[in-house]
Order: C-alpha cells, then structure tokens, then sequence
C-alpha cells in the first residue's frame, strides 16, 4: 500500500477505496510507524472514507449487456 | 296394467330420494372420488360469485363440471374454452338440477401429467448421480461485487431484480445475458449464457432466475443439459424461478434456491448499502480512536523517555557531584574539627601536665630559683661570695649577691 505511488483518491472506485481503508486501518491497529506515517496514513484514510461515502451516496447500478462476447451498456425499457 | 299396478312390487321413490340414493352410489365408489379427468373446455363461465362452470367434453361425451371459488383462485393459467385439460376431483350430483357433475379441486393443463412423470423420472436419475448433493454447494459470497443475471430481457424477472439491486447494494456490478426462458430455443441459450458468462465476466455470484408460468413453461429449468450446466457453473448460482410453490431441476441443482426472482436478488446482497455505510461510520471512528491513540501512546512514551533522558542528564551529575561535594566537605570539615578538639585537648593536657612538672610550679608556695648567668644554682659548690645571682620567684625576677656562705 505504502509500496507504490498511492492513487489519488478521487480516482479510486469503492473497492479500491475500501480495501485500502481495510489496510490503514488494520496498520494503525498496529501502530508501529512512526509518528509521522501515522498520521499521513490516517488523514489517507479519512479521505478514503469520504471517497466510499460520496461513491455509496452516488451510486447508480451499472448494468452491461453480454451478447456473444461482447459487453455493452444495457437499455431497460421502462 | 291396473292389475299389474296392484301386484306390483317395484321400488316407489319420490325424486328427491331417488336423487340421494345415486348420489350416494356415485360418492360411494371410490373411482369416482380423487379421480383425473381429461376433456376439452367449453361453455366456460365464470360469474361474479369467483366459482367456475365448465363442459368438459371430447369426441363423443360431455361431463358438466364445476370449480369452487377457493380451488378455482390457486390456478396458474387461464382455462379458456377449448383448451385441453386434466381435470382433477369428485363426481357427485347437484339435487336441485338433477345433474350429476364432477367438482373439480384442481385443473392443469393436458400433458402435464406426463410431464411430471418425466420430471421425478430425471429428478430421481440426478440425484443418484449426485448432482444435488449438499457437499457440492458453493458457498455464496456476502459482498459481490460483480452479479450475472441469466433471464429474459423483457420480463418481469429482469425488472424485479433490477429494482432489488438498486434498492438494496446498488454499487454492484451487472452483467446481464439476455436468453429466451422458454420453448425450444431455452436449454441451448441459457446453457450458452452460462458458459459464456463464467468465461468471459467471471461475476461473483449468477442469478438464473424466470417469473412465474405453468410447469410447461418452465420446462427449460427442468432440461437435463440445463441442470448439469448450473452444477458446472465456476462462479456459484442462485436460481429465482416461478413462484414460492414451483421447483425445478435447475432449482436443486443450484447453490441457492430462492423462491422468486426478487428474493434471488436479495440472497444475493445479503450484505446492503445501508450495512456500507454503517461500516464506513465505523471505520472512521476506529480510525480516529487508532490515531488518538497512537498520540497518546507516543506522548506517555515521550514523557518517559524524558524522565530517562533527565536521569542520564550532565546538569543531573553535575548537581549531584556538587551534592557529593558538599556532602563530602560538610564531613571533611567535621573530622577536621574533631581532630582539632582532639588536638587541642591533647595540648590543653599536656599543657596541664607541664605546668605541674614545672619547676616554677612551686614557686607560688614560696620558693624561688636562683640561677647563677643563667645556670640554676641547686649547689653551694658553684658560687661563692660575692657572686651576681638571678633570683625568681612567683611575680617576677630580681638580683642578690651573695654575703656569706655556711658550708
């Protein structure tokens, strides 16, 4: 997590935003960094939670369509 | 004939007797009670009162019939004249019309019969095989995130799934593959779509799922191709189709049966939006509570570490080797001053003792010295007359001379 460059946040979908929150928040649980990292991974992780909020409040079913092999937006009829 | 009449022994009935007695020989025979019987409809009404009046008839006869309200409301299709049926119930007879008739308790249409004969036929072949077995069942899992949905793309399934997903975890994915859910066409596509979809989207979890219809129409979920396809399916399946009271083959072959497709929707979300968001608030408070803590953990080490620190300090030693200075120096200067007393009560001693051995001790009783240039005279033998003599006494010194001398 703290490997690579971190994306930015507004770029994450849900998933990515919840696994990397699951993460800092298990790594704070540990709390052996130091002082520092600690706090940049927890204003991280406030940013994420705000990320997934604002991803749960807008979020709209995507519904594709499988015909053949191929996938394509799905039109209901109402 | 009169005569005849007056010996004539035959039964006398009134109509209504006559009427009891056939009634109670048709409910008496036992196939006539719970029995099956097939014919066309016609002359089908259906008045306000919700019962259901029918002919059933085919080349050569014709049976009236009739359907109580309560029988006639749990049907799952649309009798209309002309349509071929089994008609199940008892024969017995209606008194007031003089008819006997068959109450019917329950209708299906022709075939389906022998359509349930083959489908406990194949039921009974799959389960030997194993196909329903319990330890094949893969567990469905609680936060998908991607849902294929195998079903037509214009019935009400479709629909009724879509709204439960967007009601209930609408940050789902969906991949839908749109199949004919029945006729001939039904086993090939749905089998198609299975493979398809495994293959090419992999979701977490697939709902095979049709609306409500006769056992004819769902048939397709009953096609042995069909059934062994869910059963090889890699991403696990639920199965929604028809009503609470229909299974089919597919239905036990699945992972999951849900009664309907609605229901098919929300086993699988078993995990809502709403559980989302109360996990975010959660975390959030776990998050700050973790750097709360971690601050304080970090203060409580830091305030140690300055203790340490203080303990460790050059300023500490130096103000304890100045304490040990003055400590010392306070006891220096004690032993110091006892050694003095001691010295001083030594001299005072000695000082003591040498007065009282000095000679000019006694010479406040009356004595005096007498010393001759400085030499105590303690013999006549060393002077003679006339000699200067010092002589001393207790307040002082004055000369003599000596005048005469008695040896």
């Amino acid at each position: 997590m703290a490997k690579t460059e971190p994306k930015a946040i507004g770029k994450l979908t849900y998933e990515e935003a919840f696994s990397e929150l699951e993460a800092i928040v298990i790594a704070l649980e540990a709390g052996d960094q130091p002082l520092e990292e600690a706090l940049s991974l927890f204003e991280r992780g406030q940013g994420l939670t705000r990320r997934c909020a604002e991803l749960l409040d807008e979020a709209e079913l995507k519904v594709n369509k499988l015909t053949g092999e191929k996938l394509e937006p799905f039109q209901e009829q109402e | 004939m009169e005569q005849l009449s007056f010996f004539d022994l035959s039964p006398r009935w009134t109509v209504t007797e006559l009427t009891r007695h056939l009634r109670g020989l048709l409910e008496g025979d036992e196939s006539l009670q719970g029995a099956w019987v097939q014919g066309e409809i016609s002359n089908l009404s259906r008045p306000s009162s919700g019962h259901m009046y029918f002919t059933l008839k085919d080349a050569t006869a014709s049976l009236r019939c009739v359907m109580w309200r309560n029988d006639a409301a749990r049907l799952r299709f649309a009798p209309k004249d002309g349509t071929a049926v089994e008609a199940h119930g008892s024969i017995s007879i209606y008194e007031a019309g003089g008819q006997y008739q068959l109450y019917v308790d329950a209708l299906q249409p022709l075939g389906e019969g022998a359509l349930f004969q083959e489908f406990m036929r194949l039921k009974a072949k799959l389960e030997a095989e194993g196909l329903f077995d319990l330890s094949r069942k893969r567990p469905v899992p609680e936060s998908p995130r991607h849902i294929g949905i195998v079903t037509s793309p214009t019935g009400a399934a479709l629909r009724d799934i879509l709204n439960t997903l967007r009601r209930r975890l609408p940050v789902v994915e969906v991949t839908l593959v749109p199949v004919p859910v029945q006729g001939d066409e039904a086993p090939g596509a749905i089998i198609l779509a299975l493979e398809t979809l495994n293959r090419v989207v992999s979701p977490d979890v697939i709902l095979l799922a049709r609306g409500g219809g006769s056992i004819e129409d769902l048939w397709a979920f009953n096609d042995e191709r069909v059934v062994r396809a869910v059963t090889q399916s890699t991403s696990p399946i639920i199965t929604g189709i028809g009503h609470e009271t229909d299974f089919t083959l597919a239905d036990f072959a699945a992972d999951m049966r849900a009664p309907t497709p609605t229901a098919a929707a929300e086993l699988a979300t078993p995990v809502t939006i709403l559980d989302l968001k109360a996990k975010l608030t959660e975390i959030d408070r776990v998050l700050a509570n973790g750097v709360t803590s971690i601050i304080q953990n970090r203060r409580e080490s830091m305030t140690w570490t300055e203790n340490e620190l203080r303990m460790y300090s050059p300023l500490r030693r130096l103000q304890s080797e100045r304490q040990r200075l003055d400590d010392l120096t306070r006891r220096g200067n004690a032993a110091q001053l006892h050694r003095l007393a001691l010295a001083a009560e030594r001299l005072n001693g000695l000082e003591n003792q040498l007065l009282a051995l000095s000679p000019l001790a006694v010479l406040g009783r009356g004595y005096a010295v007498v010393t001759k240039k400085r030499k105590v005279v303690s013999s006549t033998s060393q002077v003679k007359v006339g000699d200067p003599l010092q002589v001393r006494v207790k307040d002082g010194e004055f000369d003599a001379r000596i005048t005469g001398m008695d040896r």
